[in-house]
């Protein structure tokens, strides 16, 4: 059975809105469809059909890994009856058409490009399958509603059949419905299939082109020289030694530092690695880890700000049978995406054009009409593939480098950042320093439970200030809002302002408070004499979806069964981005103390399903992604700057260290959640669970070292 | 000037020959396949062939190579290519697609060399390969495919 939709009003730049009175869908002609009037249907800005027949979808998301690429053009697809052999997607422009519904700007992150489009692009996929059937049944003279459509045809009441193509041109001057009729989960002919990626073809000859790949005629490359302590300024530089190199054109100071121009990017680096600069330390010249965590420890020993209370958990603690405490601590993290930062641009007078690996769009379009003083109408961003986002790529700090290169120059130029470049110059997944107490009643209940949380805040990074209260929603994720019904909870948070740049980095908050707060259960369970799966279940009776997957991860992972000796088994259960996620994770320890993880069941309720082949592939990247931060990955800081520089003093997990991951889907019916994600926040906690049920070591640190367990 | 012989293709180059292989290839020559990842044999990413074995180009000066066979992705011809490619395809291996280059060239590597890798061996040849997007148990798969394929043959 179909189910209607009453479709509510949205207002758009350059969109004629009054077309439709009030579809979520923008409906903007892109400007190369509109001077080729006539040779195409494009209802709305997400789909332009060609009188051949063959059909173009647009993303609005930029694909980094996560498969938007193809998903998205799935829900379009799908409700359009779009036979899907016939499709081809491509990067929309950074209009706002095509805005993320749920932030307002043209932004991919959040783990919301799937669940955010939903609804829109479903309904811009029925509007033009409406259109087409409208077209189809004033051909036959027949009722519309005597018409169907399937796989590029309409099918009329007496198996009449015209092709899409031959529809497309009598479409186009249908009225656009201002409702239409979504299908039910029964109907669907994509979504929930596991259809094939629509990039990998490109992605295994070499032709995908990434924000590196981009050749512009007359563009220039650079290197940039920037302070080694972060917010330091430059003071004085003497670009001699860097002319003398072979290639090398200009030396231009720019916000961020000084690029070093030349002919082709060898000549740049050399260029800029023989660049003499002097440096205005600013403030921060004498800051090291070591300082960090004693401003951590000092705030989070001290009361702070209550992010949430329920119940009195001080005076449960007081009158609880068992307590204990405990102190755990997490390090900064660098992104590190496979492809370094980079962006080309070429700025005009009166236009400029960005190349971006990007994941915000609308930043870098702000950020560019800034500092070229052009109107929005004169700046385009086209989004390149990225070589990995997990958050880096929201920020637009290259984005600014190449624009105010190219503008110097006055041609075209592309920026690449050296990996020590990248991994010095990031912003970070703030550090962490969290204190625990809980109490256990006599037959081994949680009844108090105190999480203190001392971090840096991304809000006051992204906003310039400190957040109202002192309170960062971002910090206290996953902390204040628990699986688990605890009668008295008491989180609170302590804002630390050490100067380092902070940013998303995938699953945010998650990735500390997961650590923290399914480590610490654990710690209960054993203090309460209890089976930690057994005890957790029992703590989300009635939860249903946290239950289902705490069970099929444990079912799965054949929990209780003997292992082999010397291998551990631990368990974690959270939910982030309004998916539940439970992992279980098989360890040894190996010579040294150096954590072997073997075996990763996940259970994953994402909601609706679109593509359950990314839900698998994303889940394990997930998976990777947060072993190489529990097992490896720590940014330490020394005068200031960045201690770590390349993959040899920052490790990431290698083919060898893979474990063997399984991925269970459960279905849990709506609300939908998020995938890129939420694999991350249980990883390092099921692991440490495991250390621990193999070993009797906690680990309350990250990343595990192998000289706390040898 | 020195002269390349890039997938079976020659070129007259006037570059510094100190120059990494993988800058005349992106920049001189404008193969964009070949990605840069780290600058320092830590990645895997610029991986190519040289007379078959697999080198990373971002550390290799240029004029240790002039006059040798380089093979980069978009020259892979070869029947162990193409197994590995269309293996890639069926397993459905790369998510952002950046590392995946450098895999491929690794992947043709070893099954030239190992017709039929075993895990032990799959993971000594591809441990120079890093991946941030965790594709590592779909590379698996798609090298024991590719190696099933190759041998039907």
């Amino acid at each position: 059975m179909a189910v209607a939709t009453n479709l509510s009003r949205r207002e758009f730049f350059r969109a004629g809105a009054a077309a439709s009175g009030g579809l979520l869908v923008a409906f903007y002609l892109p400007l190369a469809e509109a001077s080729q009037a006539g040779t195409s249907f494009a209802p709305n800005a997400f789909i332009r059909l060609r009188r051949d027949g063959s059909i173009t979808l647009i993303v609005g998301r930029s694909e980094m890994g996560q498969g938007v690429l193809t998903s998205l053009p799935m829900l379009l697809a799908d409700e359009m009856d779009a036979d899907w052999k016939r499709v081809r997607v491509e990067q929309a422009p950074a209009l706002p058409a095509y805005a993320n519904p749920l932030m307002h700007i043209n932004l991919t992150g959040g783990s919301n490009s799937v669940r955010g489009s939903w609804i829109e692009l479903r309904q811009a996929g029925a509007v033009a399958r409406t259109m087409l059937i409208g077209a189809a049944a004033q051909r036959w003279k027949v009722k519309a509603s005597d018409c169907d459509a399937r796989s590029s045809y309409v099918i009329g009441p007496r198996h009449q059949r015209l092709s899409y193509g031959a529809l497309a041109m009598a479409a186009a001057s249908q009225p656009v419905p201002s409702k239409v009729t979504l299908k039910s989960p029964e109907e669907f002919s994509l979504i929930g299939r596991p259809i094939a990626r629509v990039d990998t073809p490109i992605k295994v000859n070499g032709r995908a082109v990434f924000g590196i790949d981009v050749k512009l005629p007359g563009m220039m490359h650079a290197a940039v020289a920037r302070s080694p302590v972060f917010g330091g300024k430059v003071k004085s530089f003497d670009p001699a030694p860097a002319k003398a190199v072979a290639g090398v054109r200009e030396v231009v100071q720019i916000s961020t530092g000084v690029a070093v121009v030349a002919e082709h990017f060898w000549a740049a680096k050399q260029g800029r690695d023989a660049l003499r600069v002097e440096w205005d330390q600013g403030a921060l010249g004498d800051l090291d880890s070591g300082e960090i965590e004693r401003m951590l420890s000092e705030a989070g020993d001290k009361p702070a700000v209550v992010a949430q209370r329920i119940g009195d958990a001080q005076r449960a603690q007081a009158s609880a049978a068992k307590t204990i405490e405990a102190i755990y601590r997490l390090p900064y993290l660098a992104h590190a995406t496979m492809e370094p930062m980079n962006c080309t641009a070429d700025v005009r007078p009166d236009r400029c054009d960005v190349y971006a690996p990007t994941q915000g769009q609308t930043p870098a379009l702000r950020e560019a009409m800034r500092i070229t003083g052009l109107p929005a109408e004169k700046v385009n961003v086209t989004t390149t593939y990225l070589g990995g986002g997990f958050g880096r790529r929201g920020m637009v700090d290259y984005v600014v480098e190449a624009v105010e290169v190219s503008k110097a120059l006055g041609r075209p130029a592309k920026v690449i950042w050296t990996r020590e470049d990248d991994m010095r110059h990031d912003a970070y997944r703030p550090v962490n320093y969290s204190r625990l107490a809980g109490g256990l009643d006599r037959n081994g209940n949680i009844v108090a439970w105190q999480h203190r949380i001392a971090a840096p805040s991304l809000l006051q990074d992204l906003q310039g200030h400190r957040p109202p209260h002192d309170l960062d929603k971002y910090a206290v994720e996953g902390a204040v809002d628990l699986p688990y019904a605890i009668p008295n909870q008491q989180i609170e948070y302590a804002l630390v302002a050490p100067g380092i740049p902070v940013h998303f980095w995938r699953s945010v908050g998650h990735s500390y408070t997961a650590f923290v707060v399914e480590s610490f259960v654990d710690e209960l369970a054993a203090a309460a004499g209890k089976d930690p799966y057994e005890f957790r279940l029992k703590l989300v009776e009635g939860a249903r979806r946290y239950r289902n997957v705490l069970m099929v991860a444990a079912d799965k992972a054949g929990w209780g069964k003997p292992l082999p000796t010397g291998v551990g088994r631990g368990i974690a259960l959270h939910n982030s981005f309004g998916s539940y996620v439970a992992e279980v994770a098989e360890v040894s320890i190996e010579g040294k103390g150096e954590v072997r993880v073997r075996r990763v069941v996940a259970a994953v309720d994402c909601g609706t399903i679109v593509n359950p082949n990314t839900i698998e592939a994303q889940v394990q990247s997930a998976i990777v992604y947060g072993l190489s931060a529990a097992l490896m990955g720590e940014i330490t800081i020394r005068h200031g700057g960045v201690v770590q520089h390349n993959f040899d003093d920052y490790p990431v997990l290698r083919m060898p260290q893979m474990p063997k991951v399984e991925v269970y889907p459960v279905a849990g019916g709506p609300p939908m959640g998020g995938i890129g994600e939420v694999g991350v926040p249980p990883i390092a906690p099921a692991v440490g669970n495991a250390i621990f049920a193999l070993s009797g070591k906690r680990v309350r640190n990250l990343p595990i070292r192998p000289k706390d367990l040898a | 000037m020195l002269t390349l012989t890039i997938n079976d293709k020659r070129h007259r180059i006037d570059v510094d020959p100190a120059t990494p292989l993988l800058w005349v290839i992106r920049d001189h020559l404008g193969m964009t396949g070949t990605k840069f990842g780290c600058g320092a044999a830590l990645c895997g990413c610029c991986t190519v062939h040289v007379e078959g074995s697999p080198i990373r180009s971002c550390v290799t000066p240029v004029m240790l190579v002039a006059g040798k066979r380089i093979t980069t992705i978009e020259g892979l011809r070869s029947a162990a290519g193409h197994a590995v490619q269309q293996a890639w395809i069926a397993e459905e291996v790369p998510q952002c697609g950046y590392c995946q280059s450098g895999q491929i060239m690794s992947a043709t590597a070893l099954l030239a060399q190992t017709p039929h890798p075993s895990d032990e061996q799959i993971d000594a040849a591809m441990a120079g390969n890093l991946c941030r997007c965790g594709t590592y148990q779909r590379i698996r798969a798609a090298i024991h495919r590719a190696a099933a394929t190759l041998g039907r043959a």
